[in-house]
């Protein structure tokens, strides 16, 4: 056994690390450290200098355009683009629908959406959960009814990442209400300009705006617009959720955040004393210091695999509720670091384009905000209560 | 031993939670909370008619005498309806160090009118640099001619922007710890005003060459009022988040038996059933620690401080378990603004950032460890 990163996995952390270096803008660097929300035009200008590079599609093969990177390379991308305060890569194109339609889109669909993709022309959101179909999302009732060549989708979706800037959404819609549960579902991409949808914003408790609520009335699409066979929408959909999840542990942020906590924590004082001295708090830190490293290395364990040859399974769901957990109780300790600082809240600083003249108060704005939005990571993607009991049933035979 | 409550406490307790239910409802919630600051609220107005801001004061000093207990009931029925008034911090603290500190004219001046619902004050004890620490300032309160000179900076003071004075903490050229009430058009005083994430209205204050007369020196030796105060204070907070917490899992309870998925309400899943039980757990444990802290107010200092500090930090991790799993079992739902248990859980978890964090009280106990009695 070896742990150690190859030489030339070495030289591509610097080779990444320098590009981040010369090629991020300030301005986004800047936000992104301070935890205040990234206009559209901030995400496509970030993803347009990383498809100039070629590194817009880290996930894809070299026949459609990607770098052909393997998964430690990937996770190597990862980490140096949350330590450098790079922007997440919106996922719901480049990383989620394009790896669907290039599984099961026909040839016409693939030459249509991959280059788009690609070229940051389209910009997609996802209408998976339903108000009645949240972790249960087999139960889901957007109905989509046959109509020559279109299909009438009638429903509606919710907690719609960032549908306010779309202009495609992949949606999950029931074809077949008679069918058993599952087999009734297509995978279907709709137009966002369609008349009859309507983009509703759902404000979190942080006073954000990410999620919204989209109403299909009568939608018409074209039965072109649907990725593989009527009725097979929930193995596109299944596909999704297992592949390639490497990356669900969230590590590269992990690892920024406890960074960025240690930092904090030494400067900030406490009777005197920096506040990492102060018993508690200091064996808080070094739980979670212990957790990360195993973390670390569990996840590589699967990156391995996956590297190999073995498709991760059940193990994601693994990574997935511990990596949550882990970036929950950082951003739970960066804003008890803070103390009384972390109370005052600035939206129009953290969501807009306010500014604060108060360096300090800047600095120390987004912490509780933050630990507020970080609950969503054990609620989406599948709640870890949903994730446990994969776990259970798949790997333990429960 | 007697955990039980008189005639006149339960009938305050039935009176307080028909008013909320009647005068805060969440519409009602958001409408008090956009009011202007300094307006006199309707609501307020009502707490002066029922005896609500005599209710914590001695008599000799104009109030009604009630002790811990009736303080408790009181915040706890403020915290089930997330009431957006500053009855602890308008009301209550400054009251409070009036009331141990002030000669008869400064509380002619400043307690009586307060007491009448007249005007509001606020208490400015933190500063950055001290974190949670009250004694360890920097503001200074320098003689000048007859009267004072303040300088320093303030922070989070909550109720700032409503208040006609302020009572600020300054350390004196003894080394001693003065407290002084200052105008809030005071020259040289400056605010900066903000909400907190939990919807309390804040301000930093800056005080520059602020004068003052003789008369608003309160004492030039109140750090032990201030620590009785305090202390008050952090009982007070339990009361009010035990309040707060009685709603989160009373709403979470609702949501498990209401939600269906996969066919069944999600209170069938013994998983969920389970932690509901231990959110249960874990108010009632904070209950019991919120009554030792009310009625531990008159015990010795030192017994007083070690019981409110247990007490503070046990509340806290309680109010952050019930807050996240109040959000997680609502599902997406417990992350939205529309979602009145989503208010209820920031209140619970910036509970900790009030009045000292769990870790400052921990140490706190820590430290008398093996002297407590």
């Amino acid at each position: 056994m070896n742990l150690t990163y190859s030489a030339e996995e070495q030289a591509f952390r610097r080779e990444v690390r320098g590009f981040l270096a010369t090629s991020l803008p300030d301005d986004i660097r800047e936000r992104v450290r301070l935890g205040r929300r990234l206009s559209a035009d901030d995400h496509l200008r970030w993803q347009t200098i990383l498809g100039e590079r070629g590194w817009l599609a880290a996930n894809w093969p070299e026949e459609h355009g990607g770098p052909g990177w393997g998964p430690v390379q990937r996770h190597i991308f990862d980490e140096e683009c949350a330590a450098a305060h790079a922007p997440t890569v919106v996922p719901f194109g480049v990383n989620m629908v394009a790896p669907v339609i290039m599984t099961f889109g026909s040839e016409a669909q693939q030459r249509h959406y991959l280059p788009r993709i690609l070229a940051n022309r389209d910009w997609w959101c996802q209408g998976y959960s339903e108000p009645g179909a949240g972790s249960d999302l087999a139960s889901l009732k957007t109905r989509a009814v046959r109509d020559g060549d279109h299909y009438v989708v009638t429903g509606q979706k919710t907690w719609t990442t960032l549908g306010q800037h779309a202009n495609m959404m992949f949606c999950l819609v029931r074809t077949d209400p008679d069918a058993r549960k599952q087999a009734g579902i297509s995978f279907l991409l709709i137009d966002m300009a369609s008349p009859g949808i309507t983009v509703r914003p759902i404000i979190t408790l942080e006073g954000a705006h990410e999620v919204n609520e989209v109403f299909l009335d009568e939608v018409r699409v074209p039965v072109a617009n649907r990725i593989g066979e009527e009725g097979q929408g929930w193995t596109c959909a299944k596909f999704l959720l297992t592949h390639e999840r490497t990356g669900i542990a969230g590590l590269g942020h992990a690892k920024q955040a406890l960074r960025h906590l240690k930092s904090l924590a030494t400067r900030v004082q406490h009777r005197g004393r920096p506040l990492l001295e102060l018993a508690s708090f200091r064996q808080r830190v070094v739980k979670a210091e212990l957790e990360l490293m195993a973390l670390e290395v569990t996840n590589l364990r699967v990156i391995a695999a996956a590297r190999d040859g073995g498709a991760p399974g059940a193990e994601s769901s693994l990574l997935k509720v511990r990596g949550s957990e882990l970036r929950q109780e950082l951003s739970d300790l960066t804003r008890r670091a803070l103390g009384p600082a972390a109370l005052p809240f600035f939206p129009d600083f953290l969501h807009g384009d306010g500014e604060l003249d108060d360096p300090a108060l800047a600095e120390s704005a987004s912490s509780a905000a933050q630990y507020f939005n970080r609950r969503k990571l054990s609620i989406y993607g599948g709640a870890n209560e949903i994730q446990k009991s994969i776990v259970a049933k798949t790997i333990l035979g429960m | 031993m007697d955990f039980s409550l008189t005639d006149e406490q339960r009938m305050l307790a039935d009176t307080l939670e028909r008013l909320i239910a009647d005068r805060v409802a969440p519409e009602q919630r958001r409408a008090l909370l956009e009011a202007p600051a300094g307006e006199r609220s309707a609501l307020w107005q009502t707490f002066a008619e029922l005896g609500l801001l005599h209710m914590p004061f001695a008599e000799q000093v104009g109030g009604l005498g009630g002790d811990g207990t009736d303080l408790m009931l009181i915040m706890q029925a403020l915290g089930r309806g997330l009431v957006p008034e500053a009855y602890l911090a308008g009301l209550v603290l400054p009251g409070d160090l009036l009331a141990r500190l002030g000669d008869a004219g400064q509380r002619k001046r400043w307690l009586a009118p307060l007491l009448e619902g007249e005007h509001q004050l606020a208490l400015a004890w933190q500063e950055g640099d001290a974190r949670y620490d009250a004694h360890g300032i920097a503001t200074t309160a320098c003689r000048e001619g007859d009267g004072w000179r303040l300088d320093g900076d303030k922070q989070l003071v909550l109720n700032a922007a409503s208040a006609i004075a302020l009572l600020v903490t300054a350390r004196l050229d003894d080394g001693r710890l003065g407290l002084f009430v200052v105008p809030a058009d005071a020259a040289g005083l400056s605010r900066r005003d903000y909400r907190t994430i939990d919807d309390q209205s804040a301000s930093n204050l800056a005080l520059e060459a602020v004068s003052l007369s003789a008369d608003a020196c309160l004492s030039a030796d109140a750090a032990n009022a201030l620590d009785a105060t305090l202390a008050l204070g952090r009982a007070a907070l339990c009361a009010e988040a035990v309040g707060t917490m009685e709603v989160a899992c009373e709403q979470t309870l609702d949501y498990l038996k209401e939600r269906q998925q996969f066919g069944t309400p999600l209170s069938r899943f013994q998983s969920l059933q389970h932690r509901m039980v231990d959110m249960h757990l874990h108010l009632e444990q904070a209950r019991s620690m919120a009554i030792l802290a009310a009625t531990s107010l008159d015990r010795p200092a030192a017994e007083r401080d070690y019981r409110l500090a247990a007490a503070k930090a046990y509340c806290g991790e309680a109010a952050r378990f019930v807050a996240e799993q109040a959000i997680q079992l609502h599902g997406g739902m417990g992350m939205t603004d529309e979602c009145h248990v989503s208010h209820y859980a920031k209140h619970l978890v910036m509970f900790d950032h009030y009045l000292g964090d769990c870790d400052h009280h921990l140490e706190h106990v820590s430290d008398q460890l093996e002297t407590a009695a």
